[in-house]
């Protein structure tokens, strides 16, 4: 096990943090030429909810996709619950318990609001294929088991109304609700957020954010996400990892980040030497 | 009785997803059934079981395993013809092999055959997607047909090169060969076809349709939910291949008794049923059905407009045929892109609000 799991902390809302759930060490990612990212160590504790701030380019969504297995880093190691990942693919870390939704949203147009959900379920059917064929027996009783924790899901986001409507006719911030139950439905251990509430109205991201606090109350869900809104990043985040250039230039509650003079050179522009 | 699902109740998750949640559409399939299984094999002709009926649900078959991998799974390919012309000669060797089996196992085991020589050729579709794939499985096409016409011991060394079916038959009535009634071969092929599409209806339902559906909409977003590619590609290659070659083992031992690859089995084929399914709706069983339904019945309708009741020259009405097919196609592509499935969901749609949209 890891040296680093045992104790957590509590924080400012008087939530029990627990030990070290993800933990990323020295990290480096090369395009060619190009360092995406630098040098990165941080970890992600048991219940929390962790932001990745920076401007844009800064390589957030390089880590992110470092830790969902789309990139693997060419140095560095990546460590979850206790144990050293090696290079894996996105199904199999899928399968690990890590789910994430996408910047641009990644649903499936072609199926239904439901279908989509129940996709989240796919690792959890184990139905065989003449099971499936015949719709006899493991498969019909798992479709209903799964369909009905789909349903709470659904009945959680309050998205009941367009169970039956395909994906490609609804509206963006609906799609965004749509992709964040999907990635609920695999009831992980870790959900990862790129840019929740990119290109939402206020109410949409006020939804979201109490969507996001909720599932992390509720289900006890640890939450990696990304955002630019610093308002919402500031008041939904215990802790913050700030990047700039692919370096980590910041960490700590948001308060001590928003102290940080490096951070407040990022945002604000400094020239850099 | 109108059309509507209002006062129709669903009180579990099972009647919810059921495949007709509609109860006239249940009463509607249910009366098909019947008049399919009950009525039809007591007045079928030959004319009608040969010209009609046994190739549309042949090729229902075919238009159900391609839209399965192009439809569901997103993965285009251009080499039905040639896995139907598997399925064709593993039914033919297996027929002249082993004459004392069943030849409803021989089908089988020939479409078993023929998904494992899918899964073959299906492994190009990992690395490459699109227009690249179709080419993959165009290479597929010609290569099976060159196979079966360069290889003698696929027929036999017959002297001809042709394969011909022997009389076999399914509880004392003969399906194949010449002696084969009507009646007979358009209850096995009525069969065959009930039964895939009802599997083909279950599998596209469950985990395994949501997987190729979700291969299909968006693979990177697949992965990260746990899908993996490899499998899920591989199993609709399969499962696909199997429908084809068994619509290919019932084409040459059922319908035409005798084949010749080349002709039989060709690049055509290939074509005749990825339009049947782009026609038909792509992703629909119901348009696999709708599809093979205008394909097969189209010429033959316009046969008998043009020569049966206006009274043209043969020749002369066979090529003002294939232009008005062409021309209808056409027509049909640019009016509704979706298929006759998607007409249809879309009658069904304002059936069920009429008379009162608003």
């Amino acid at each position: 096990m890891n040296q680093m799991s045992t104790e957590g902390y509590v924080t400012a809302d008087g939530r029990q943090i627990g030990g070290v759930l993800m933990e990323m060490k020295n990290i480096t990612l090369r395009f060619g030429g190009v360092v995406a990212i630098k040098d990165i160590s941080f970890d992600i504790r048991q219940g929390e909810i962790r932001a990745i701030i920076g401007p844009n380019g800064a390589g957030k969504s390089s880590m992110l996709n470092v830790i969902s297995g789309f990139y693997h880093p060419q140095e560095g190691e990546v460590w979850f619950k206790g144990y050293r990942r090696g290079p894996m693919k996105p199904y199999q870390v899928a399968r690990l318990g890590i789910a994430r939704t996408f910047q641009n949203i990644a649903l499936f147009d072609g199926m239904s609001v439901l279908d989509n959900i129940m996709t989240g379920r796919l690792n959890r059917m184990k139905a065989g294929f003449l099971s499936q064929a015949l719709w006899w027996g493991a498969a019909e009783r798992e479709e209903n088991e799964n369909r009905e924790a789909v349903e709470k899901i659904i009945d959680f986001l309050e998205i009941q109304n367009i169970r039956k409507t395909p994906v490609g006719r609804l509206p963006y911030g609906l799609k965004k609700r749509v992709e964040l139950a999907r990635a609920l439905a695999a009831e992980p251990q870790l959900l990862l957020l790129d840019e929740p509430m990119a290109g939402m109205n206020v109410e949409e991201k006020e939804d979201m954010s109490r969507f996001i606090l909720s599932v992390n109350d509720e289900f006890g869900t640890t939450i990696c996400l990304i955002e630019h809104d610093m308002g919402v990043v500031m008041d939904l985040s215990d802790r913050v990892v700030v990047m700039d250039y692919g370096k980590k230039i910041g960490d700590g509650t948001p308060a001590e980040v928003r102290a940080n003079q490096e951070v407040i050179d990022a945002y604000l522009g400094v020239a850099h030497d | 009785m109108i059309y509507r699902e209002a006062g129709d109740f669903k009180t579990s998750y099972r009647d919810d997803s059921q495949t007709f949640p509609i109860r006239l559409d249940r009463w509607g399939y249910y009366a098909v059934l019947a008049v399919a299984f009950g009525i039809v094999p007591f007045v079928i002709n030959d004319y009608w079981a040969n010209a009609v009926l046994v190739p549309f649900l042949i090729y229902a078959i075919a238009a159900l395993g391609l839209n399965i991998l192009t439809g569901y799974a997103g993965q285009v390919s251009l080499g039905t013809g040639g896995f139907m012309a598997v399925g064709a000669y593993a039914v033919y060797k297996l027929m002249t092999s082993f004459p004392e089996v069943n030849v409803v196992i021989h089908i089988l085991l020939a479409g078993g055959i023929t998904a494992i020589v899918g899964l073959l050729f299906g492994l190009p579709s990992l690395r490459i997607k699109g227009f690249y794939l179709a080419v993959a499985t165009l290479a597929a096409q010609f290569f099976l047909v060159w196979l079966f016409n360069k290889v003698p011991w696929f027929y036999n060394y017959s002297a001809s090169g042709q394969i011909t079916a022997p009389t076999r038959t399914v509880l004392d009535h003969a399906v194949t060969g010449p002696a084969a009634s009507a009646p007979a071969k358009y209850l096995v092929c009525l069969c065959f076809a009930f039964v895939l599409a009802w599997v083909a209806r279950n599998l596209t339902r469950g985990t395994l349709g949501r997987k190729w559906m979700a291969i299909r909409d968006m693979d990177i977003a697949a992965e990260i939910i746990g899908v993996d590619p490899l499998r899920a590609k591989l199993s609709a290659f399969a499962v696909s291949s199997f429908f084809v070659g068994i619509a290919g083992a019932l084409l040459f031992a059922v319908y035409l008794g005798a084949a010749e690859v080349g002709e039989a089995f060709g690049i055509n084929k290939s074509f005749l049923v990825l339009f049947m399914i782009i026609i038909g709706g792509l992703g629909s069983i119901f348009g696999s059905f709708a599809g093979a339904a205008f394909l097969v019945l189209l010429p033959v309708l316009l046969k008998n407009l043009l020569v049966g009741s206006l009274g043209w020259p043969t020749d002369l009405a066979a090529h003002i045929e294939l232009m008005i097919v062409g021309a209808l196609i056409v027509l049909f592509l640019i009016v509704e892109p979706h298929g006759l499935a998607r007409l249809w969901t879309l009658t069904k749609e304002k059936l069920r609000l009429w008379p009162f949209p608003h």
